[in-house]
Parts: C-alpha cells; sequence; structure tokens
C-alpha cells in the first residue's frame, strides 16, 4: 500500500477497532491507542527515510507521491481528485504529528469519564491532521482540515475544565469563520487555476505550474486565504480562541491542538496563500507582517502576566506561532527553513508544556501559579521536564528553539530596508520577554518554598480551600506512562536542538523553490 | 399537436400515482384495520416508488400539447420526491397508529394528492399548469397541517397556512396575468422569446410571480407562516412541509426561471441576490433563539432555503445540478432530524431543546443520529452536508463575477451563525446536564429504518461522486 495514504488507513482502521470494543475495556482501548500510534510513529521515521531516498535520485521535483498516482473522485462538474504528495516541509510535519499523536495518547490514559468517546473523536482529529498533510488537492485538504476542527468541540465541551463549554464554542466558531474566509478562497483559487478553456484543477502542483490568476483577483483572495489560515495560526488580532480554548481543554487535546492543529495553519499560509498567490502576497506581505509582529510581542508580553499556567502557555504559543508566520512572510529561504523549525519545536515544547501543566493539574487541583510553590521536592521528575521545556521555548542553545528562532532572525535580518529592520528588531524583544515569562513561572512554582503542601509521613498534600473546606489532594511524581510522554518529546526536542542539520536541509530543499518565486 | 395516449408514457409518474391514489382510496373503505391498511399502503407506495425508478431511462415527452413536459430532470426530481415522501411514511408510522388512529386514510391520501400537485409543477411547461400544480399541492396540505386535533395549534397553523397560501397564489396568479399581458402566451418557451426588451410591467410581472413562489418556498420576507405552521402541525406533516414541499417549488421555480425567463437574467438575478442574502440571515438570526426544536427547524429550513436559492441564482447547469443535488441532501438530513424529534415526541411529548439535555446518556443512539443531523445541516464534512454546500457555493463563484464572490462570502459567514446553533443542540445532548433527562426509549422498527437510511445517507452520499456526476448530466444549463 502507498505509505502516505496508509496514515489515514491506519488511523480509519483504529476508528473502526476503537468503535467495537465496548466502552468498559477502557484498558484494552488505551493499549489499540498506543498500538496504533507507534504504527504512525513506525511509518513516519519510514516515511522520512523513504522522501529522502527519493530526493537524493529526484533533486529537482517538488512532490513525492509514493507512487499513487491522483485518483479521480469527481470529474466533469468539479475536478476533484485524490491526490497525495509530500515535500520536506510535510514531512517535517507527519514527523511532528505522529511524535504528539503517541506522547498525547499515552497522556490521555488518565482519562477515565466516557474512555472510548473521547479516543474516536481524538482519532478524527488526527485523521484530519494526517489527512491534511498528504493532500496536495485543494479540496480533500480543505475537507481533511475541516474534519481536524470540529471534534475540537466535543472534545473541550465534554472533557475540558473551567469555562469549557464558552471556550469550546468560541474556539470552534471562530475557527470555522476562520475556513469560511478560505472557502471563499479556495474557490477563487480554483476558478483561477487554468487559462480560460484550460482543464480547471485543485491540485496545488498544477495551479501553482499554471499560475493563472491575474493579479487584481489575487488581491482579493490572497487575504481572504491568509487570514482563513491565519486564524489557526492565532495571527493578532484573531487569536482569542486560543488563550481561551487552551486552558480549557483536557491536556492531550491542548497538545494536540497547540502541538499540530496550529500549524495546520502556519502551513497552509505558506503551501495555498503564498506559493499558489506569489503576486499578491509580495504586495501585501506587509500588513500581515505588522499583524504577526504584534502577535509576537504581545503574545509574549500577556503571558508575562498571566497567573494560569495554561494562560501563560497559550499566550506564548500565540507568541511563537505568530513568529511562524512572521517569519514566512519574510519571504526567504533562511527565514522560511527558520519558520518550519519553529513549526517544528513550538509543536513539540508546546505540547511538553500542556502535558505537564495536565499532570500537574491532574493532582494539585488548580493551576494558578499564586497558590502553587516548591513543586521541585515534590515531585522532582516532572519539574526537570518542566525546566527542559521552559529553556527550549526561550531558546537555550542545545535545544529546538535556539534554532528555529537563530535562523528565522538572521533570515529576516537579510531585508535591509527600514521596515523589515524595524519590525525584526522588535520582534527580537520577544526573546527577552520569552525569559521573563518562563523564568517567572519556574522560580515561583518550582523553586521558591513549599507554598499549601504538608508533608505528612513522608507523602506530600495539597492542600486546597475550597467553600471554606479544606481538601487534601495527594501529591506524587510521574508514574509511567506521563514519563513516556515527556521524555519521548524531550528526547525529540534534543534531537533537533543538537543536530538540526538534516533536517533543516531536507526543508531548506524543498523551499527553495518556492523562495525563489516569492524573491 | 394532438393528444394520443401514448403521450401518457411519458406521464408515467403520474399515472401510476393516480392509481395508488385510487386503489388506497378504496382499500381505506373495505379494510377496518388500520394498521393493516397502513402496511398495505406503505407497501403499495414503496413499489411506485420503485417503479419510480424504472421510468427514469428514456420516458422524456410532453403531452397536452406541451402543457406538460418531462425529462431526465424532472423525473429525477420526481424519485427524489418519491423516496423522501416514503420515509415521511416510515416515520409518521407510529403516529399513525396512535393519536391520528381514525384519519390514516385521509393522512395517506391527502399527503399523496399534494405529491401528484407537485408532480404537476415540476413538470409544468406552462404558467397555468404551474399554478394547478400549485393549488393541487396546497390545499390538501392545509387539510393535512390541521390533523393535529388536540388543542388549538393545529387549527391555527392551517388557518395561517391557507390564508398566507391564498393570499400568496392570487399575488401571483396576477403576477402570472400580466406575464400573459406582457407576452401574450402562458407556454415556457414563447414568454422566453417574447420577455424582452424591459418594460416596468415586465419587471412588475415578474416580481409578483416571484412573490407568490417566495411563500411557498418561505424565502424571507414572505416567510411568516413558517414557525407557527411548522409548530403546530404534526412532526411528521412538518417534516413532508420543510422538505418535500419546499424542494419541489424550488426545482420548478428554477425550471421556470431557466426557460421562461432566460433571455434577462439580469433583473431576477439581482433581485435573487437580496432575497437570498436577507433569507438567510434573518432564517439564521431567528433560528438562534427557538427553543422549540421545531420551531427552531423552521427557521433553520428558512435559512436552508436561502442556501437552495444559491444554485438557482447561479443559473447554469452546474446551478440545477447543485440545486438538485443539495435538495436531494437537505431530504435526507432534515428528515433524520424531523424523525428523531417526532420519535420522541410520540414517545414523551418533548420537544422543548432543554427537555434534550442529557440525551446522550439515556439514547446515545439517537444522540448520535442527532449529532450527525446537525453537523450534516450545519456543513461539516466528511457529511453529506459539506459536499452540498461546497458544491452550491462553487456553483455561483463559477462566473467569476465580484458580486457572485461578496454572495457566497456573505453566505458563509451566515454558515457560522447556523454552525452555533446547530451546535447548541449537539451541546444540549452530549454536554448540558440534567435532573431528569428523556427516559431510555426504544423506537418503533419503521422509524429505526427510515432513521437508519437516513445516517448511512448522511455517511455516505458525498463519497459516491457518481451520484453529483449523474445529476450533473440530467441537468440542462441556463439556455434551454
Amino acid at each position: 500500500m502507498n505509505i502516505l495514504s496508509a496514515f489515514v488507513v491506519v488511523l480509519l482502521v483504529m476508528l473502526v477497532v476503537v468503535f467495537m470494543i465496548p466502552g468498559e475495556k477502557k484498558n484494552a482501548i488505551r493499549w489499540t491507542m498506543a498500538a496504533g500510534s507507534f504504527v504512525l510513529l513506525g511509518m513516519a521515521i519510514y516515511l522520512v527515510k523513504d522522501f529522502l531516498d527519493w530526493k537524493s535520485l529526484n533533486p529537482t521535483e517538488q512532490f513525492y507521491n509514493a507512487g499513487l498516482d491522483p485518483i479521480t473522485w469527481y470529474e466533469g462538474v468539479i475536478n476533484i481528485k485524490f491526490a497525495v504528495g509530500v515535500d520536506g516541509v510535510s514531512v517535517a510535519m507527519i514527523m511532528l504529528s505522529a511524535i504528539v499523536v503517541i506522547t498525547g495518547v499515552f497522556a490521555s490514559f488518565a482519562v477515565e469519564d466516557k474512555a472510548k468517546e473521547y479516543f474516536l473523536w481524538f482519532i478524527m482529529l488526527s485523521i484530519g491532521v494526517f489527512g491534511f498533510f498528504i493532500s496536495v488537492d485543494l479540496f480533500t485538504m480543505f475537507l481533511f482540515y475541516e474534519v481536524a476542527l470540529i471534534p475540537m468541540y466535543l472534545l473541550i465541551g465534554v472533557w475540558g475544565s473551567g469555562n469549557k463549554e464558552y471556550s469550546a464554542m468560541k474556539l470552534t466558531l471562530m475557527l470555522m469563520g476562520g475556513s469560511a474566509f478560505l472557502m471563499v478562497g479556495i474557490f477563487g483559487i480554483y476558478y483561477f487555476s487554468a487559462e480560460d478553456g484550460g482543464a480547471l484543477t485543485f491540485n496545488i502542483e498544477e495551479i501553482a505550474a499554471n499560475a493563472a490568476m491575474p493579479v487584481e483577483w489575487q488581491r482579493i483572495f490572497f487575504p481572504l486565504t491568509f487570514v482563513g489560515f491565519g486564524v489557526l495560526g492565532a495571527m493578532f488580532p484573531f487569536h482569542t480562541w486560543s488563550p481561551d480554548g487552551h486552558a480549557s481543554a483536557p491536556t492531550a487535546v491542548s497538545m494536540l491542538h497547540a502541538g499540530v492543529l496550529m500549524k495546520l495553519g502556519g502551513y497552509g499560509c505558506f503551501r495555498v496563500a503564498m506559493t499558489l498567490m506569489p503576486e499578491a502576497c509580495k504586495e501585501q506581505a506587509w500588513i500581515f507582517i505588522v499583524l504577526t509582529g504584534i502577535s509576537v510581542v504581545y503574545g509574549a508580553f500577556s503571558a508575562c502576566v498571566q497567573n494560569d499556567l495554561k494562560y501563560i502557555n497559550a499566550y506564548s504559543s500565540v507568541s511563537h506561532c505568530g513568529l511562524v508566520l512572521f517569519a514566512l512572510l519574510m519571504m526567504n529561504q533562511t527565514a522560511m527553513t527558520g519558520a518550519i523549525l519553529q513549526m517544528l519545536s513550538h509543536g513539540l515544547m508546546t505540547a511538553l508544556f500542556f502535558a505537564l501543566i495536565g499532570m500537574i493539574y491532574g493532582q494539585t487541583h488548580t493551576r494558578d501559579i499564586r497558590y502553587l510553590g516548591g513543586l521541585m521536592q515534590v515531585m522532582p521528575f516532572l519539574c526537570v521536564c518542566y525546566v527542559i521545556a521552559g529553556m527550549a521555548s526561550l531558546g537555550l542553545p542545545g535545544l529546538s528553539g535556539f534554532v528555529a528562532e537563530m535562523t528565522i532572525f538572521v533570515g529576516s535580518f537579510a531585508h535591509e530596508d527600514l521596515f523589515h529592520r524595524v519590525i525584526v528588531i522588535a520582534g527580537c524583544t520577544s526573546i527577552v520577554i520569552t525569559a521573563v515569562y518562563i523564568l517567572r513561572v519556574v522560580g515561583k512554582i518550582l523553586f521558591g518554598p513549599l507554598y499549601k503542601i504538608e508533608k505528612v509521613d513522608g507523602k506530600f498534600n495539597y492542600l486546597s480551600e475550597h467553600n471554606g473546606e479544606v481538601h487534601h489532594y495527594p501529591l506524587r511524581d510521574a508514574i509511567w506512562y506521563e514519563k513516556i510522554a515527556t521524555v519521548g518529546l524531550i528526547v525529540s526536542i534534543a534531537i533537533i536542538g543538537l543536530y538540526p542539520i538534516w533536517i533543516s536541509d531536507m526543508i531548506s530543499e524543498s523551499l527553495e523553490a518556492v523562495a525563489a518565486m516569492l524573491n | 399537436m394532438d393528444l394520443d395516449y401514448s403521450q401518457f408514457l411519458s406521464m408515467s409518474h403520474e399515472v401510476s400515482l393516480v392509481v395508488v391514489l385510487i386503489f388506497l382510496l378504496l382499500a381505506d373503505l373495505i379494510i377496518k384495520n388500520k394498521k393493516v391498511f397502513q402496511y398495505l399502503a406503505i407497501a403499495v407506495f414503496a413499489l411506485h416508488t420503485v417503479a419510480g425508478f424504472c421510468y427514469y431511462t428514456g420516458m422524456a415527452g410532453d403531452a397536452f400539447a406541451g402543457m406538460y413536459v418531462s425529462g431526465a430532470a424532472q423525473s429525477f426530481v420526481k424519485n427524489i420526491l418519491n423516496v423522501g415522501t416514503l420515509l415521511v411514511f416510515f416515520f409518521s408510522f407510529e403516529w399513525n397508529n396512535n393519536e391520528n388512529k381514525n384519519g390514516v386514510g385521509e393522512f395517506f391520501f391527502l399527503t399523496l394528492s399534494t405529491l401528484i400537485g407537485m408532480y404537476f409543477m415540476v413538470s409544468a411547461g406552462d404558467f397555468l399548469f404551474f399554478y394547478i400544480g400549485l393549488e393541487t399541492a396546497s390545499i390538501p396540505m392545509a387539510a393535512l397541517v390541521a390533523m393535529n386535533k388536540k388543542g388549538t395549534e393545529g387549527a391555527e397553523a392551517a388557518a395561517k397556512y391557507i390564508l398566507t397560501a391564498s393570499f400568496s397564489s392570487g399575488v401571483m396568479l396576477f403576477g402570472i396575468s400580466l406575464i400573459y399581458g406582457a407576452c401574450g402566451s402562458l407556454y415556457f418557451d414563447e414568454v422566453q422569446a417574447a420577455f424582452t426588451d424591459i418594460t416596468p410591467l415586465h419587471i412588475f410581472a415578474l416580481v409578483c410571480f416571484i412573490a407568490g413562489v417566495g411563500f411557498k418556498i418561505s424565502l424571507v420576507p414572505f416567510h411568516f407562516w413558517t414557525a407557527d405552521t411548522y409548530q403546530g402541525a404534526p412532526t411528521g406533516v412538518t417534516a413532508y412541509l420543510s422538505v418535500i414541499s419546499k424542494g419541489a417549488a424550488v426545482f420548478a421555480f428554477m425550471c421556470i426561471l431557466y426557460k421562461a425567463f432566460v433571455n434577462e437574467p439580469d433583473v431576477w438575478q439581482g433581485i435573487l441576490w437580496w432575497l437570498i442574502v436577507i433569507t438567510i440571515t434573518i432564517g439564521n438570526l431567528f433560528a438562534l433563539r427557538q427553543k422549540n426544536l421545531k420551531r427552531f427547524l423552521a427557521f433553520s429550513s428558512i435559512s436552508q432555503a436561502g442556501y437552495i436559492m444559491l444554485g438557482v441564482y447561479a443559473s447554469s447547469q452546474t446551478g440545477m445540478s447543485s440545486t438538485i443535488y443539495y435538495i436531494l441532501i437537505y431530504m435526507f438530513t432534515n428528515l433524520a432530524a424531523f424523525g428523531i424529534i417526532s420519535a420522541i415526541e410520540n414517545k414523551t411529548g418533548k420537544v422543548g431543546m432543554d427537555d434534550y439535555n442529557g440525551l446522550y446518556t439515556t439514547n446515545p443512539k439517537l444522540a448520535f443520529a442527532m449529532t450527525l443531523a446537525m453537523f450534516s445541516l450545519g456543513g461539516i464534512p466528511p457529511f453529506a452536508g459539506f459536499f452540498s454546500k461546497f458544491f452550491i457555493f462553487a456553483s455561483v463563484a463559477e462566473s467569476k463575477v465580484f458580486g457572485d464572490y461578496l454572495l457566497v462570502f456573505l453566505a458563509l459567514l451566515n454558515t457560522i451563525i447556523s454552525l452555533y446553533y446547530y451546535l447548541l443542540v449537539v451541546k444540549a445532548m452530549f454536554i448540558n446536564k440534567s435532573e431528569s433527562p428523556i427516559e431510555t426509549i426504544k423506537i418503533d422498527v419503521m422509524s429505526r429504518v427510515a432513521l437508519l437510511v437516513c445516517v448511512i445517507a448522511i455517511l455516505v452520499i458525498g463519497f459516491i461522486s457518481s451520484i453529483y456526476m449523474n445529476i450533473y448530466d440530467i441537468s440542462f444549463g441556463f439556455a434551454n
């Protein structure tokens, strides 16, 4: 079978198998999920090797379809094909998704309430994500994109915490609102995909080759498409779903959403909006550079004043994802490579953050940093992981964040005009602000004195006051499945940080053609 | 053109339905056991439905000197209407057995009478014939709406329906007479030739005509009867009204616009542009606050009517095929929703949205089916509603005109509002907690079969591309 479509097929098989298992057999469901996601990870690793082999044989070609030619789905009235294909960028994204999915599954082992339904929606979400990254046909891409969005509503609404109903609705409506913009853009792209009388197509490769859309139409459809994807990429001022949504979502959903789903936005901006409408992109880039620049700085500042751990991390995601779009819009190969690296790096470290926050919250039942302190003495394993994640986030050399941000800012600074210089320098300040909010959390809740925690017979209890009553929540360090999830992510972050060259080469080669076209 | 008996061959659908009608009328007199009668009626109509697919090939032609026209597209639409009506019969089975024990024969007879009226509308080749079909479809419908004899709601609904229906018929008839005055004929193809050199008379005639049809399709601002009628009518009839009746009217309207007014598309496209925007928006805004699910679906169906009209607006072969496709999918989706509401109403009498709180804990399968229906109505992939919405928007975008893209954009923004209220239902079932949720109910076999058909249709239709491609092949374009 074709390796690319196999990702979706494996997930569909998982969907059927989990659906068949009775709801009471939670362990059977969990292990089915774990086994399935191991297969996905194995396939993703194989795909990297396969892709690199193919690329060394065909250095000039862009998309690797693994031997599966487009299958006609609709024709005549509308030309839709099921066409798969990946380049270095999508391979990197598939790798990221596979890692986050498997760690997300392990982080979800603690889900007890309606576990079967939870995992069914989780699989739906994953189908959307993988399907999106393997598609080169705009219709199927859009279909998978929306398939990935809608499970979020129930995942947050049913299994979330806090103000979950509001957050779930807000997130769903804003993201679907984005896809309404997007859909108009896609129609525009389709109907202008060939010269008059030519065969219209949804295939990205063919549209880019035809380059038939007149500039005056590009000026209309580029912003629609860019904003459509930009909403998911948390571009200012369309980012407001992100903090609420992430804060209310259950652990693994935050991981998958911040780690992978937000990357759909950046990836889509790049693959659809920028590649297919380059002239308008060059004209209008400055508007979006300003907006994403605001995301970067504003997100970082907002993170500094939040007290909820998830809100801090959600705003930090706004800032980091803003940097992805920001770098893409710099439109040179170095900065764009940095942007893709930043997607990977942010995906991994934010997943790690959300996993850790979920694990801490599961025990203390609070995420408010004002009521936490001295956790390092109580749960050293989790806290060390937290520090590592924090270091990755603020760009410590040796971890992935440094590689990505360095590449981005070096690439962006290559623009010599005043506008770009100023905005890049403004963007750079986010590195410093990131350090502020990371160190604030680390200093307050990890080190610091024990706060609201009592030690009885060598065991720790968290004291929580609620309506005048004091609850005692026992505290413990990570258990085995939590360790698998966190260690898996940390190893991935370290690999990118210590030996980035193979992956940045793979990405960079695939970006060459696009960067040349945009310059 | 002389009328010879061979022309009746092209009227196979109608002839067959008339046979069914007469048969049921007689059977109702003879068979005293209403349950047996119902099985018989459903079986006979099922036979007619199956036979309908056999007439499908090659039965094109006209009759009554061109007043009646039938082709592949008309035939296909009639088959859709048949399937929908059959599903409505399945869903109404339980209601007919209990509440409507004394009116079973009337229910079937009246429903099928309206259906034959719709056949005539769909196959009209002439304004007069269209009008006769419309009236045949409307008047028995008022009686059907009133079949809910408990309380005054049914009577109110029927009174509202018959008053607005007769008023709109009057307006439309006025429009038709003006068209005759302006063009000198009522045949669509002769009107087509004469409907050029637009004068205010032409425009006024067209406006009156559109307003009359707008009542039937419940386009805003002609929608005021919809919510009360939907709420007061028996749920099966509401489903029939919102799907079959609307679908037939839209198709007939589309045929007339494409045939008779083809030479001056700008005039009616301009009117439709505004009607669509207003219909979708107002329908959505009113749906937001509804607490009664039948009223809720009434407003949702108003806004859906706006989406269906997008395909009519597109005025092309793609537009026609996407309209038929939308009607097909909308039928399965809306019937699934009404089927569930009807089943729950029959067992518990509850139709409020709050009553559905926590439905998932007690009736997971019903909640699941309802979720599918809501997602499909909201246009969420991979369910059928996504495909129909995508194709109908695509048909408008095909023209590559800025105003059309604006229309698509406004309609798409409205899908977000509609998604909000569809999600409210999902939220009630899955997220909201309830002290006293609807107890676990066991719905009858007939409804279960029909629901299964609808759910399967929602899940698979979009993936079977040949359906849409075949509809495209049988659709006729703008200049026919």
